[in-house]
């Protein structure tokens, strides 16, 4: 009879369930009550069949783009309500136990990093990459739709074994990078290592395959006269992101997998005996992780571009010098992954040269900074949402750029190792580099992805919330840090940090009150969409190509495709009165027909991680059959595209 | 309709093509990362076993033989394919698909048989590498041998039309990658032990 059961249920029980405490459940039952809200909606309103044929099934690159964001709003709030519940505990826990058990405190700020990097800021990344990319460079849609569903999909798998987690098992205890030792199966057999590893490597592989897409897309569908050096700045960063993933990610994939070999197979990569190296795995693990961050970033710089010569009314300053600098850092990144580390004891000779490496990367980055300045010099600064989030960035970066070059020297690294000094640097520039990087992109796009634009009362709350909240949130954990308080701690004794950490918690309330904020222009902006409609296409007095269509853009973005001859071609052509000449187009418009490959690639991927998580190996055996036979009948399909006649005007011309 | 289908084939050429190729770049990367691995763990026996104690020469050349063999007669297919001659290009994708099923066949009897006399990838570090490489290697095979299926029964159905002479070529791609990253295991991880 057990063995039955096991088979069918592997390790999953009972007892998997969150009964063990009221923090844990009640979390669950969040979760749950989300997912049947959601449903219940949908099946109230009759909305399935829209739902289905709109989205779900949809291959449209500004639909999943869409999505993306969506999914990586809904991530944003379940990492920051982890955020505010660590920042609640170490506000409590002086000389005490807090609110929170050890084991549960562990698994938060494992669950926030692990959320916050890869199920809110990748996803918020590729969102935005995947709505905008193909309208500004002139395409009709990105190289390979079908993929890019897939990688939304796989993506939402890896996001949905990530939440199920919380319901059904027990998430990681071993920190967003899942260092062994500890996350090996000897000293945390559960199922949280197991989840944290399947969830990133499922929607690793879809991020892989956004990259590739990507650099394709660049390369190959830009309208004519779209020059390397004429591309908007998003669209470079976007480029080398998009290369940064295809060389990186394999690093994540190996690392994850090898670790997950050492758990399931009972292989020692990783651990103390049997021939293991654990210091092989934090060097994998980094050299992905360090291009990650620029990964993160480059795309956000891409957009704080765009955003300031369009909210200065002034060409982008020193257009080749950003180019540049962004491709240096590109190069750069992969030099630099051992200052995660330099306390490992690779050598004072091996510390030297990774520390040099990182503070060479300041260079450029800092060029970019004073091209953005010069860029605002002199220019009529329209002081709207996006504009306030690029300059809190350029306030709030240089602070953490400095830090970071501290960082970046191995003696001062060896006391600030692993302290709250630490955190509080990658947080400003994580926050203020990255996040709001999106949010000014988010507001920025956001007319033309739905036709109408975002209220600019709240944006402007919103931003002042996140401005001020981040900066009372973290400004304290830097001399957190430099008094010595290592990171993740549960509780302690040392009562001089009790003051500073409430103040943390008051910054964390702030930026809930953003968080509540940005819900609240959401809200009140569908509500006045009338009002707030974009009848133009061009709110902001825009200067590239995708200020040139309707909001929203059409299926196949361009009735025509413009030739371009210039730099912001679509500004030049305001500019001068002469409307942006239509390329010769011999071949019929396409638009691709919606498919099921996307979810059942994700229903696959979902499959797979679940049983290989719990054991249940009919499961992920099911999963990897069907993701095979998907593909397989993908490829036996014909004519999955439907031409549209755009009528007489558009042929006439 | 005609119109649909002909664009899609005017696409194929190009795009896929420089997709597959930055595919490949990361799937390099990806073999590199377990090579460095490999290179950092190969003498971490643990008091288990050495490649020395286990590897067979015979097998290997045999292995080694049937791998490039195949490399030569998926060249041969696409080459008959590109000429339309479909019958020609189904035989020798299949004799490909034979070969690389051989290669299969011969890599399980090693390490089924490593695993028997107590040198499974549990044993030490360096098995755990080992059998790790080795076994990407094969799943990488593996994959590629349900892609020659599918593509034999493509050929079959649809002739040398312009996707299934893109997949094939891309199939071809593959299957040579996959021999230079066998050439790098042979040279790697088997000759230095054998020597």
């Amino acid at each position: 009879m057990t063995d039955d059961l096991s088979f069918l249920f592997g390790r999953l029980g009972l007892d998997a369930l969150p009964f063990y405490s009221w923090v844990a459940l009640s979390g669950a039952l969040v979760t749950v009550a989300g997912g049947v809200g959601f449903l219940a909606i949908v099946t109230w309103l009759g909305k399935w069949r829209e739902l289905w044929t709109g989205w779900l099934t949809t291959v449209d690159h500004k639909r999943l783009g869409i999505m993306y964001i969506v999914l990586a709003l809904v991530m944003l709030v379940r990492g920051f309500v982890d955020a505010i519940m660590m920042r609640l505990q170490q506000a409590m826990a002086l000389n005490s136990e807090g609110y929170l058990p050890p084991e549960h405190f562990e698994q938060i700020f494992s669950s926030h990093g692990t959320i916050m990097i890869f199920f809110m800021a990748m996803p918020f990344m590729t969102g935005l990459m995947n709505f905008v990319i193909p309208l500004q460079i002139g395409a009709r849609d990105v190289a390979f739709p079908t993929l890019n569903a897939i990688s939304f999909w796989l993506t939402a798998a890896g996001a949905g074994l990530m939440l199920i987690s919380l319901v059904i098992g027990k998430f990681s205890t071993a920190g967003w990078t899942g260092y062994p030792p500890y996350s090996g199966v000897e000293f945390t057999p559960g199922v949280g290592v197991d989840y944290w590893i399947w969830s990133i490597l499922i929607s690793g592989v879809g991020t892989t395959m956004t990259g590739i897409n990507f650099v394709v897309t660049i390369l190959r569908k830009r309208a004519p006269g779209m020059l390397l050096m004429r591309m908007p700045l998003f669209t470079w960063t976007a480029l080398c992101s998009s290369i940064l993933i295809i060389f990186a990610f394999p690093a994540l994939t190996v690392s994850c997998a090898m670790l997950a070999l050492d758990r399931t197979l009972g292989m020692h990569f990783f651990t103390n005996d049997s021939g293991g190296n654990v210091m092989n795995y934090m060097n994998l693990f980094w050299i992905w992780g360090h291009p990650e961050v620029y990964i993160l970033i480059l795309p956000a710089f891409g957009i704080f571009s765009e955003v300031v010569a369009t909210f200065s009314s002034k060409r982008l300053f020193g257009y080749p010098s950003l180019v540049y600098a962004t491709a240096v850092i590109s190069i750069l990144s992969f030099t630099v992954w051992l200052h995660h580390f330099f306390t490992m004891g690779a050598g004072a000779n091996v510390n030297a040269v990774f520390g040099i490496a990182t503070m060479v990367i300041a260079v450029p980055t800092g060029v970019k900074v004073f091209d953005w300045l010069f860029t605002m010099f002199r220019g009529r600064i329209r002081f709207e949402p996006p504009m306030l989030f690029t300059i809190g960035f350029m306030c709030l970066f240089v602070i953490g750029g400095m830090t970071g070059v501290l960082l970046a020297i191995p003696p001062i690294n060896y006391s600030t190792h692993n302290t709250t000094f630490l955190v509080a640097h990658f947080h400003n520039m994580i926050i203020p580099g990255v996040l709001f990087g999106y949010l000014a992109g988010y507001m920025y796009w956001f007319p033309k992805a739905l036709g109408f634009r975002l209220n600019r009362t709240w944006g402007v709350r919103a931003f002042w919330l996140w401005l001020i909240g981040f900066l009372l949130a973290f400004m304290p954990l830097y001399f957190l840090g430099l008094m010595g308080m290592p990171r993740r701690m549960e509780s302690y004794s040392n009562p001089e940090w009790q003051p500073l950490l409430l103040i943390a918690f008051a910054g964390a309330f702030l930026i809930l009150l953003g968080i509540v904020s940005l819900a609240i222009q959401l809200a009140i902006s569908i509500r006045d969409r009338q009002t707030l409609a974009d009848a133009t296409g061009d709110p902001w007095d825009g200067r590239t190509l995708e200020w040139s269509m309707p909001s929203p853009p059409p299926p196949w973005n361009f009735d025509e495709v413009p030739v371009v001859e210039t730099r912001d071609a679509f500004h030049e052509a305001k500019l001068t009165g002469r409307p942006l000449s239509p390329a010769d187009e011999d071949e019929a418009v396409m638009v691709p027909d919606n498919t099921i490959v996307g979810p059942c690639m994700g229903l696959a991927g979902f499959c797979v991680g679940f049983g290989a998580v719990w054991f249940m190996w009919w499961l992920a055996l099911a999963g990897l059959a069907l993701a095979i036979a998907t593909l397989i009948a993908r490829s036996f399909a014909e004519n999955t595209e439907q031409e549209i006649d755009l009528g007489p005007k558009a042929r006439a011309t | 309709m005609i119109a649909a289908s002909e664009h899609v084939r005017a696409q194929v050429g190009t795009d896929t093509e420089l997709g597959f190729w930055l595919y490949l770049m990361s799937d390099a990367v990806l073999f590199g990362l377990i090579f460095a691995t490999f290179a950092v763990m190969s003498t971490n026996f643990a008091d288990g076993p050495s490649g020395a104690d286990l590897f067979d020469m015979k097998n290997l050349a045999y292995q080694t033989a049937l791998l490039l063999t195949s490399s030569l007669t998926i060249a041969l297919a696409h080459r008959a394919a590109m000429d339309t001659h479909t019958v020609q290009a189904v035989l020798w994708l299949g004799i490909t698909c034979l070969l690389g099923g051989g290669f299969l066949l011969l890599e399980l009897h090693e390490l089924s048989g490593f695993v028997e006399r107590d040198a499974g990838p549990g044993r030490s570090g360096y098995l755990s590498a080992f059998f790790t490489l080795v076994g990407t290697h094969g799943l990488h095979v593996t994959a590629g041998l349900i892609w020659g299926v599918t593509l034999i029964v493509q050929l079959m159905i649809k002739g040398t039309e312009k996707r299934v002479l893109s997949r094939l070529n891309r199939l071809s791609l593959f299957w040579h990658f996959l021999d230079i990253v066998w050439i790098c295991v042979f040279s790697l991880v088997y000759l230095p032990e054998l020597m």
